[in-house]
C-alpha cells in the first residue's frame, strides 16, 4: 500500500479509472454530437435519450429476446441507428431551412417524448444488466486492481473513437464528409448525394451513442434518466472542446473524465462542478474552445 | 400607455379584466401559479424574442430567486416586498455573472452555455446547506406586504401577484418600445451593422440579460412565498425547459404568447400530473409538433389571421 | 448540347433570370458576358441546379434538366467551376482533386491532370488545399472536373483576380480541353481573355440574353459591346 500525495495508490488509481472511463463516455457522444452538428448544424439534444435507449435495446435484447451483450453491441446500434435514419428522414430533415435555434428545440422534445415513453414502461429506478461472463472478474495490475469490464469499456472506447476518426480523416467517404461540412451544394453538384450522406451521419451518430449505450448498460444500471445524467455534462464537453475538430471532441472528452476522477479524489465537493468550472475558464481564456474553429 | 397599438392595448385591458375577475370562477392559488409563470415567461420572451438569445438557463434565476426570497422571509422576518425584491436582486447579479460568460459566443454556443452554467447553479444549490439540499427551503411564511397588510389569505396574496405580474408586464414593453428597445432590435436583425455604428452590441445584450433574469427572479420570488416552499425543481434544467415550452407554444416574440403559454401549460400539467410520466411526453410532442408545425404559437397564429402584432 | 429555353429563376421573392434562352453546341466554348449583376452566375449555378427555385428548360443532350437535385445534373454529365473556385481548405490537395466522383468514361486521369497543371503534381501533398496560392486553386478546380468524365463544363470566372501569366495559362488550358472534345460554358467580365478562347459570346443584361455576337465579329462590335458592358 503507498501514498500520492496523501491519497493511498489503489484509491487514487481506481477513482483514476473511474474518471477515464466518464472520460470515455464523454468522448463518445462528444464525437457523436460534433459529428451530427459539423454536417447538419444541429445540436442534438436527443443525444442522450438515444444513448439511454442503446443501453435499454440491449437490455431488451437480452430479457425478451435472449440475445446477449456481444451481440448487442452490434445489433443496439443497428436498431437505434436505423431508427436514427428514419427520424432524419422524416423529422430532422425539415429542420435545415429553418434558424439553428429549432433545431435544439426539435430535439429536445424529442428527448422529451423518448425518456417520458420509457420512464412510463419502465418507471425510474433502474434495471441490473449483468456483467458478460467472459468479462466478469478483476486483473491485478500491482498497483491497483482492475476491473475486467471497466478495462474493456475502456479499450473499446478508445478503439472507436480512433476508429471514427481515422474513417472521418483517411478516408474518402470522410473527405466527402469534410467537404459537406464545408460547403454542402458544391459537394452535391458534383454528384454526390449529399442528402443521403447527412441522412447516414445522423444515423451513425446516434448508432455511436446507442453503441456507448451497451457498454454503459452493465455499468450504470439501465434507467430512463441516464442519458439526460450525462447529456448535461457533455454539453459542458462541447463547449470546452469546441466542435471543429474530431481529435479535439476525444481528446477533451477523455481528458475531462480524468480531471473530474482526480477532482473527486482531492476535492470531493467540487466534483459535479469541476467541468463546467473548466468550462467558464475555458470560455474567458479561449472563446472558440480548445480544438474548436470558429463558429 | 405609449407603444401599445389599439389592438394590443385591447388585448391589455381585456388581460387585466381577466386577472381581476378570475378568482370569482378559478382557484386563486392555480392563478397565482400561472401569474408567476406567465411573468417568468414574459422575461424569458424578452431575450429570445426582442434580442433573439436563446437561454436554456433560465431556471437559475427562477430558482435562486426563489430559494433567496424563501430564505430572506423566513429567517430575517423582512416584508414580502423587499423579499420578493432581494429575489429581483438575485436574480439580476446572478443573470450579470452567466449572461456575461454566455454572451462570449454565438447562437447555438449561447444557448448551451447558458444550460451548462444552470446545471452549476444546479448542483451548488443540491449541495448548498442554505438551501435545504432534496428537502429545499419549507414553510415560507408569506409575511405583510409594507409591513401592514398581512398576506395570508390567498384573495389578499392574490392581488400582490397580480400587481407584480402587470409591473412586470408593462415594464417589459416600456423596455422594448424604448430607444434602448430599438436598438436592441437592430442588434437582433443585423448585429454587424449594429456594431458599425458604433454600439458596443455585447453590452446592450448584456443588460438585456439582466433585465430579464431579475424579472425571473423577481417571478420566482413571488412564487415561493405564494406556495410557501423552494425547491431544486425550481432550478432543474427541467424547469428552464418549461419556460422555454411556454413560450414557443404561446408565441415567440409576442406580446401575450407568454402569458398564453403559460396558463395552457398549467392548466395541461395540473390535468395531466395525475398521468405521471405522460406530462414528459406531452410537452415533448408539443415542442416538436410547435416547431414542425405551429412556429408561430397560439398568439402568433392568431395574430397573423387577424393581421395584427399581437 | 445545352439548350436552356426561357429559363426563370429567384432567390426568394428576388425574380432574377427573365426568360434566358441560348444554346452550346458540343465542342463548343461559349462565354456570357454583361456587367455585374446581370444574372450569369445565376443562369450558371441554375443550369447545375443550385438555384432552388427555377422554371423553363435546360435540356442537356436531350435530357430535361430544370428539375432535377444538382447530383443528378452532375451524373448528367455536367460539371461546375464556381466563382470562389470552392477549393475545401478540410481537404488536402490530392483529396481535393479526387472528390468529385466519376460521372461517365472518359475523364482525364490525374497523371494527364498533373501533366496539364505541373504546379498540382508540385503541391499535391499539401495538407490543406486553402493553402494553395489563388492561382493554384484555380487549376485545382478546373483539374478536378476534367476527371469526372464531364463533358460540359460551366466554369465561372475562372481568371478573376489573378496575375497575367496565370490568365494565360488558363487561356492555354482552355484551349487545350477545348481540343480534347470538352464543351465550355464561360462567364468572364475579361472580354480580351474571352476573345482567345470562345466561339460566341452571348450578352446578357437584367437576367436576358440580349445579344449573341460570333468571336470572328467582336472586334468589329467593340462600340455596341462597350455600350453593353458600360467599360
Amino acid at each position: 500500500m503507498f501514498t500520492i500525495l496523501g491519497i493511498p495508490g489503489p484509491l487514487l488509481f481506481g477513482q483514476l479509472l473511474l474518471g477515464v472511463i466518464n472520460g470515455a463516455f464523454y468522448a463518445m457522444l462528444s464525437l457523436g454530437l460534433a459529428v451530427i452538428f459539423g454536417m447538419l448544424n444541429i445540436i442534438n439534444f436527443a443525444h442522450g435519450a438515444l444513448f439511454m435507449m442503446g443501453a435499454f435495446v440491449s437490455w431488451m435484447l437480452l430479457n425478451y429476446l435472449g440475445i446477449g451483450y456481444f451481440p448487442s453491441l452490434i445489433l443496439s446500434p443497428l436498431i437505434v441507428g436505423i431508427f436514427g435514419l428514419i427520424l432524419e428522414r422524416t423529422i430532422i430533415s425539415r429542420l435545415y431551412k429553418l434558424d439553428h435555434v429549432y433545431g435544439l428545440l426539435l430535439t429536445f422534445g424529442l428527448a422529451l417524448v423518448i425518456e417520458g415513453l420509457f420512464r412510463n414502461a419502465y418507471g425510474s429506478s433502474g434495471m441490473p444488466y449483468r456483467i458478460p461472463e467472459a468479462l466478469q472478474g478483476a486483473t491485478n495490475l500491482g498497483f491497483m486492481f482492475l476491473p475486467n469490464y471497466r478495462g474493456w469499456v475502456v479499450l473499446v472506447a478508445i478503439i472507436v473513437c480512433l476508429a471514427t476518426w481515422a474513417v472521418i480523416e483517411k478516408t474518402f467517404l470522410g473527405a466527402r464528409l469534410r467537404a459537406a461540412t464545408e460547403n454542402a451544394p458544391l459537394v452535391q453538384a458534383f454528384g454526390v448525394d449529399v442528402p443521403r450522406l447527412i441522412t447516414l451521419t445522423y444515423g451513425g451518430g446516434i448508432a455511436l451513442a446507442a453503441f456507448a449505450g451497451v457498454l454503459a448498460a452493465p455499468i450504470y444500471s439501465v434507467n430512463p434518466n441516464m442519458g439526460s445524467n450525462f447529456i448535461n455534462t457533455v454539453f459542458a464537453v462541447v463547449v470546452i472542446g469546441g466542435m471543429g475538430s474530431i481529435m479535439g471532441s476525444i481528446v477533451t472528452g477523455f481528458g475531462l473524465g480524468v480531471i473530474e476522477g482526480l477532482t473527486k479524489v482531492f476535492y470531493p465537493q467540487a466534483s459535479a462542478t469541476v467541468i463546467f468550472l473548466v468550462m467558464v475558464i475555458v470560455l474567458l481564456a479561449m472563446p472558440r474552445g480548445l480544438f474548436g474553429k470558429a463558429v | 400607455m405609449t407603444g401599445f397599438s389599439r389592438v394590443q392595448m385591447i388585448g391589455v385591458i381585456a388581460m387585466v379584466a381577466l386577472i381581476v375577475l378570475a378568482p370569482s370562477v378559478l382557484y386563486p392559488v392555480f392563478l397565482m401559479k400561472v401569474l408567476c409563470f406567465a411573468l417568468f415567461a414574459c422575461a424569458f420572451n424578452l431575450l429570445i424574442g426582442y434580442v433573439g438569445l436563446l437561454s436554456f438557463g433560465h431556471a437559475a434565476f427562477f430558482g435562486m430567486g426563489s430559494y433567496v426570497s424563501a430564505w430572506t422571509i423566513k429567517h430575517w422576518g423582512i416584508t414580502a416586498e423587499v423579499a420578493i425584491l432581494l429575489g429581483g436582486a438575485t436574480g439580476a447579479a446572478l443573470g450579470l455573472v452567466l449572461g456575461w460568460l454566455a454572451i462570449r459566443r454565438q447562437g447555438l454556443y449561447f444557448a448551451m452555455i447558458t444550460l451548462a452554467l444552470a446545471q452549476m447553479v444546479y448542483f451548488f444549490c443540491l449541495q448548498a446547506p442554505f438551501t435545504g439540499g432534496e428537502d429545499g427551503i419549507q414553510q415560507v411564511p408569506r409575511g405583510n406586504l409594507f409591513g401592514l397588510v398581512p398576506l395570508d389569505s390567498d384573495m389578499t396574496i392574490y392581488w400582490l401577484v397580480a400587481v407584480v405580474f402587470i409591473a412586470g408586464f408593462l415594464l417589459i414593453h416600456r423596455i422594448v418600445h424604448s430607444p434602448f428597445g430599438q436598438i436592441l432590435k437592430a442588434i437582433r436583425e443585423n448585429e454587424p451593422r449594429a456594431t458599425s455604428l458604433g454600439y458596443r452590441t455585447n453590452d446592450y445584450k448584456l443588460i438585456a440579460f439582466v433585465l430579464s433574469s431579475m424579472l425571473a427572479g423577481i417571478a420566482g420570488g413571488t412564487k415561493a412565498l405564494v406556495f410557501g416552499i423552494a425547491t431544486l425543481t425550481d432550478v432543474h434544467y427541467s424547469m428552464s425547459g418549461e419556460v422555454v415550452l411556454m413560450t414557443l407554444l404561446g408565441g415567440l416574440g409576442t406580446i401575450f404568447g407568454p402569458v398564453m403559454g403559460a396558463l395552457v401549460v398549467t392548466a395541461m400539467e395540473n390535468y395531466l400530473a395525475q398521468f405521471g410520466a405522460w406530462v414528459t411526453v406531452t410537452q415533448g410532442a408539443i415542442f416538436m409538433i410547435c416547431v414542425l408545425a405551429f412556429r408561430r404559437g397560439i398568439i402568433g397564429e392568431i395574430g397573423a389571421k387577424l393581421k395584427v402584432a399581437l | 448540347m445545352l439548350e436552356v429555353k426561357g429559363l426563370n429563376a429567384w432567390y426568394g421573392e428576388s425574380h432574377i433570370l427573365h426568360g434566358v434562352d441560348f444554346e452550346v453546341r458540343d465542342g463548343e466554348v461559349v462565354t456570357l458576358l454583361g456587367r455585374n449583376g446581370a444574372g450569369k452566375t445565376t443562369t450558371m449555378k441554375s443550369i447545375m441546379g443550385l438555384v432552388p427555385r427555377r422554371e423553363g428548360s435546360v435540356r442537356y443532350n436531350g435530357t430535361e434538366t430544370v428539375a432535377l437535385a444538382p447530383n443528378f445534373i452532375a451524373k448528367a454529365g455536367i460539371a461546375f467551376c464556381p466563382e470562389e473556385r470552392g477549393i475545401f481548405g478540410s481537404l488536402s490537395v490530392s483529396e481535393n482533386l479526387m472528390l468529385p466522383p466519376i460521372v461517365a468514361p472518359g475523364g482525364l486521369s490525374v497523371e494527364e491532370i498533373y501533366t496539364l497543371f505541373p504546379n498540382l503534381r508540385e503541391r499535391a501533398g499539401t495538407s490543406q488545399g486553402t493553402k494553395l496560392s489563388g492561382g493554384e486553386q484555380q487549376m485545382l478546380a478546373i483539374g478536378r472536373i476534367l476527371r469526372t468524365g464531364a463533358k460540359m463544363l460551366l466554369l465561372d470566372e475562372p481568371t478573376e483576380g489573378l496575375a497575367p501569366v496565370i490568365v494565360q495559362q488558363i487561356g492555354r488550358t482552355i484551349r487545350e480541353i477545348k481540343a480534347r472534345g470538352f464543351t465550355v460554358l464561360l462567364v468572364e467580365q475579361n472580354f480580351r481573355f474571352a476573345s482567345t478562347v470562345a466561339d460566341r459570346h452571348y450578352v446578357m443584361e437584367h437576367g436576358r440574353i440580349i445579344d449573341m455576337i460570333r468571336n470572328e465579329r467582336l472586334e468589329a462590335n467593340m462600340d455596341k459591346l462597350h455600350d453593353y458592358l458600360g467599360v
